[in-house]
């Protein structure tokens, strides 16, 4: 029976190794026979894992030391999205150093493989999609199977899920290497990539909402329907941003749907509901359930996170034509994108509000728990960055911010100060619990990792505000005489300086996440570090007020 | 299953659900949130109604206050362009040749001319307007010209551009290839010689009978070039393409001819004289004496 299964698999990855030989043989350019290869590569060793005792995936497992053996929630996938999130993200922080350094020193330019119009999607992609995307997977299975007293409901599907997700990531990113773009900002992929992406994707959705379904709890919980939401609309958006005629079935290219300014809207829909809904709404999702947990704390406000909840997501999907501020997109339009965009503003705060004073009562941890404080730091980056962005929607601002630095250091604020902090500190809450461990390896080092990140993190919003608002002012300067005083090599020449110390806060930020990827290799080998603790200070109860709500005549006793 | 208690510390009843241990508290939205939300909608209101907002049949509405983006950008171009229309009228009246004599438009037409440059020109010829040997644009900062220097030929030049397609007036001159021509000792003979102009070689016969038969014609018997056809001076220190032994022979057998566009009919006639009067001021520019003799460049007598 067992040899039967084999041998059926067997010949389902021979047919998918051939296909795909068949497929790079007749390809129409080299870039689609590259990726032909890298499938008929897959195929191959495929074959070979069924058909052989040889078994990669166990000599991993025992690498990266995974926990045998049943236990009460399906977390085989979550183990190996933390450990995908930490390799993804070294090699997107990697390439986010190198490209700023490309800026600051045009000779790192390398043609044609690792020049900066390759290599700025590559980081991208990686730290969002790649980074990002598994820290959402991985926290998602996670939340969903605890929350609602279940276990995934298609274990399969689920896995299948996670390593499809891995060949889109591959795809992606040798596609960039190769050249291979649809050059529409953050869905670089060419339409076959895109197309397994959505397979992947509903295979995701379904995972989900089965496992939802199966909950032995009433009500959902609001970390379920941030993650619903991200997973819905994200696929909506990538679906039809990605609508597009191929001009061969075995070449790259593909052509838009849409044109014009009709795609250039299109793509800002897309563009800013992709930081909307997977860097907020499921970033949010992860926040809602680790801060409570990690402060053990009861959420702040109910009502809060319902109005919060349904406001952003109604208010977040109109708030792209602010991308396209003073262009061919009509006045109505835009007049839209901002008015939304401002409206957006208490939304998203309310999530910050929700989670910072879901710390009532345990502030005093922000002071011994180095994995509250990156929450806290979060958070605070996240009303910060929240601010910034409807501030840059008002189109007077935007005039001068518009095709500037300043966009650059508003969405890195977000990207490293929020869904980088908060998915560091998911992920010193996830290890010990995965792999059956007490606590990390060491607090300490926690604690280096933040402050790295936190003082890498000012560096780079620092020198980008600098750097931002002084291209805007020199590319609108006049002289007395009537006429542009600078011309653009000019300003592109004064931003050196803050070139260079930008990347020096991403070799900052780098430098905290080795450290942390370190934490976790000794943790995964079961030590423990022998440290002086954080803080010996004494906790006093009785001092411990909340800033509202004065405690209730009830006494303590 | 509700389980509804009084939370300890914060004193705030929960809503009596519970989530692997998580609950939560039934506070109140905070007033300062709801309002600044409500504040912000009114802002978004009074907005939509100002400016224009809403998508109707055919046109959008187009706000109380009758605002449109195109409709700022004309009112700011044209208190630009009223700003400067003195000047400009001036400018259009005046003959270059004439230029130098009225020093405070000069300085304007100097000053226009720069902001133009950075827009159209720095591509090719470096926002110092140093040009690139690697690439074949010459320096605009220094005494050799192709086509000549002074005021109007450099305006002729900006006109009609070198070497463009479709204009019967453009610059124009070809260097033929001598791939083949020679063996390899008289192409280093020939090297020899015209390096010799400048000093940086010895001459030799052999080298100076090939000049004297293939290149005299142009260039001039030492190598003084010859405006009029656009042949470059040798004998002096400035070479577009390189002063290396190698440069000048693939300068030789293989030669490259650069092409500049033509700006007439992309730039306005008063720009092009801005240009014209900003490429002369940066060092290299020639008075009209110097010109006169050039049968190419008539120069206009009468004020």
């Amino acid at each position: 029976m067992q040899a039967e299964t084999a041998l059926g698999r067997v010949g389902l990855w021979f047919l998918v190794m051939l296909a795909a030989m068949a497929a790079a043989l007749g390809a129409a350019d080299s870039g689609f026979a590259a990726h032909a290869w890298i499938i008929a590569a897959l195929g191959f060793v495929m074959i070979w894992v069924s058909a052989s005792r040889f078994d990669p995936l166990g000599k991993a497992r025992g690498f990266f030391k995974l926990p045998d053996g049943p236990s009460r929630y399906d977390d085989d996938p979550i183990r190996w999205g933390v450990i995908a999130t930490m390799f993804w993200g070294l090699a997107g922080l990697l390439a986010g150093v190198f490209i700023a350094a490309q800026l600051a020193f045009p000779q790192l330019n390398f043609e044609p493989y690792l020049n900066f119009g390759r290599l700025r999607p590559l980081h991208t992609s990686a730290v969002i999609f790649a980074f990002g995307g598994n820290a959402l997977l991985a926290t998602s299975f996670y939340v969903v199977q605890r929350t609602c007293r279940t276990q995934l409901a298609f274990p399969n599907l689920a896995r299948f899920v996670f390593w499809g997700y891995q060949l889109f990531i591959v795809l992606a990113a040798t596609g960039y290497l190769l050249g291979i773009t649809q050059s529409r900002e953050y869905a670089e992929p060419e339409w076959y990539v895109d197309l397994w992406l959505t397979i992947v994707w509903v295979a995701y959705f379904v995972v989900f909402v089965g496992t939802l379904a199966r909950r032995k709890e009433p009500h959902i919980y609001v970390a379920n329907w941030f993650y619903l939401a991200f997973i819905v609309t994200v696929a909506m958006l990538h679906i039809v941003n990605n609508l597009a005629m191929p001009v061969s079935l075995l070449g790259t290219k593909s052509y838009s749907a849409f044109a014009g300014v009709q795609d250039a809207l299109t793509q800002w829909w897309y563009g800013h509901n992709a930081v909307g809904f997977f860097l907020t709404a499921g970033f949010l999702a992860m926040m809602y359930y680790f801060v409570p947990k990690q402060a053990e704390r009861p959420v702040y406000s109910y009502r809060l996170s319902i109005i919060h909840f349904w406001s952003l997501i109604f208010l977040y999907i109109w708030a792209g034509p602010h991308h396209l501020h003073y262009t061919a997109l009509p006045d109505w339009a835009q007049t839209l994108g901002m008015v939304f965009s401002i409206m957006l503003w208490m939304p998203s705060w309310g999530g910050m509000i929700n989670g910072l004073m879901t710390l009532n009562g345990a502030w005093d941890k922000v002071r011994t728990d180095p994995i509250i404080r990156m929450m806290v730091m979060a958070l605070a980056f996240y009303g910060m960055s929240t601010f910034e962005g409807p501030m840059l929607s008002i189109k007077s601002v935007n005039s001068l911010s518009h095709y500037t630095d300043w966009t650059i250091g508003h969405v890195h604020s977000g990207a490293l100060g929020w869904n980088g902090m908060i998915t560091f500190a998911c992920v010193y809450f996830l290890v010990p619990r995965l792999w059956k461990r007490e606590r990390m390896y060491s607090l300490r080092m926690i604690n280096w990792h933040f402050w790295l990140a936190t003082i890498g993190i000012v560096f780079y919003a620092a020198s980008m505000w600098v750097a931002g608002i002084m291209q805007g002012l020199m590319w609108r300067e006049y002289g007395p005489d009537g006429y542009l005083v600078w011309s653009f090599a000019d300003s592109v020449a004064a931003m050196f300086p803050m070139y260079v110390m930008r990347a020096a806060g991403g070799l900052m930020y780098l430098g905290g996440a080795l450290i942390m990827s370190y934490n976790i290799w000794m943790t995964l080998a079961g030590k423990q570090r022998v440290e002086a603790p954080l803080n010996d200070a004494a906790y006093d109860p009785e001092a411990d007020r909340p800033i509202v709500n004065q405690p209730s005549a009830v006494p303590a006793e | 299953m509700a389980n509804k208690r009084i939370d300890q510390p914060t004193g705030t009843p929960t809503v009596g659900h519970e989530w692997d241990g998580i609950e939560e508290l039934d506070t109140p939205l905070p007033r300062w949130w709801l309002w600044t939300f409500y504040l912000t909608i009114a802002f978004a209101v009074g907005y939509v109604i100002a400016y224009p907002a809403w998508p109707m049949i055919d046109r959008a509405t187009e706000g109380v206050l009758g605002w449109s983006s195109r409709g700022e950008l004309a009112e700011e171009m044209s208190a630009a362009d009223q700003a400067r229309a003195t000047m400009r009228e001036q400018l259009a009246r005046i003959p270059i040749e004439r230029l130098p004599e009225d020093g405070p438009l000069m300085q304007q037409a100097v000053a226009g001319g720069a902001a133009a440059f950075r827009v159209n020109c720095v591509q090719c010829h470096g926002s110092g307007a140093a040009g690139s040997q690697e690439l074949g644009y010459p320096n605009l900062n220094d005494d050799d010209w192709l086509w000549g220097g002074d005021l109007k030929a450099i305006e002729y030049t900006l006109a009609h551009g070198i070497r463009q397609a479709g204009d019967d007036e453009t610059r124009s001159s070809v260097m033929p290839p001598f791939a083949g021509a020679f063996d390899t000792a008289q192409l280093n003979a020939l090297t020899d010689h015209v390096l010799a102009f400048s000093g940086k070689a010895e001459s030799n016969p052999v080298g100076a009978r090939i000049y004297a038969d293939n290149c005299a014609a142009c260039h001039g018997i030492r190598g003084e070039g010859d405006r009029a056809q656009g042949a470059p001076t040798l004998n002096d220190a400035i070479w577009l393409r390189g002063s290396s032994r190698e440069a000048i022979k693939q300068q030789i057998l293989d030669p490259r001819m650069g092409m500049m566009p033509k700006w007439e009919g992309r730039l306005d006639p008063v720009t092009l004289k801005m240009l014209a009067a900003y490429v002369h001021s940066l060092g290299g520019g020639e008075d009209f004496v110097e010109v006169a003799e050039d049968p190419e460049v008539a120069v206009d007598e009468q004020p």
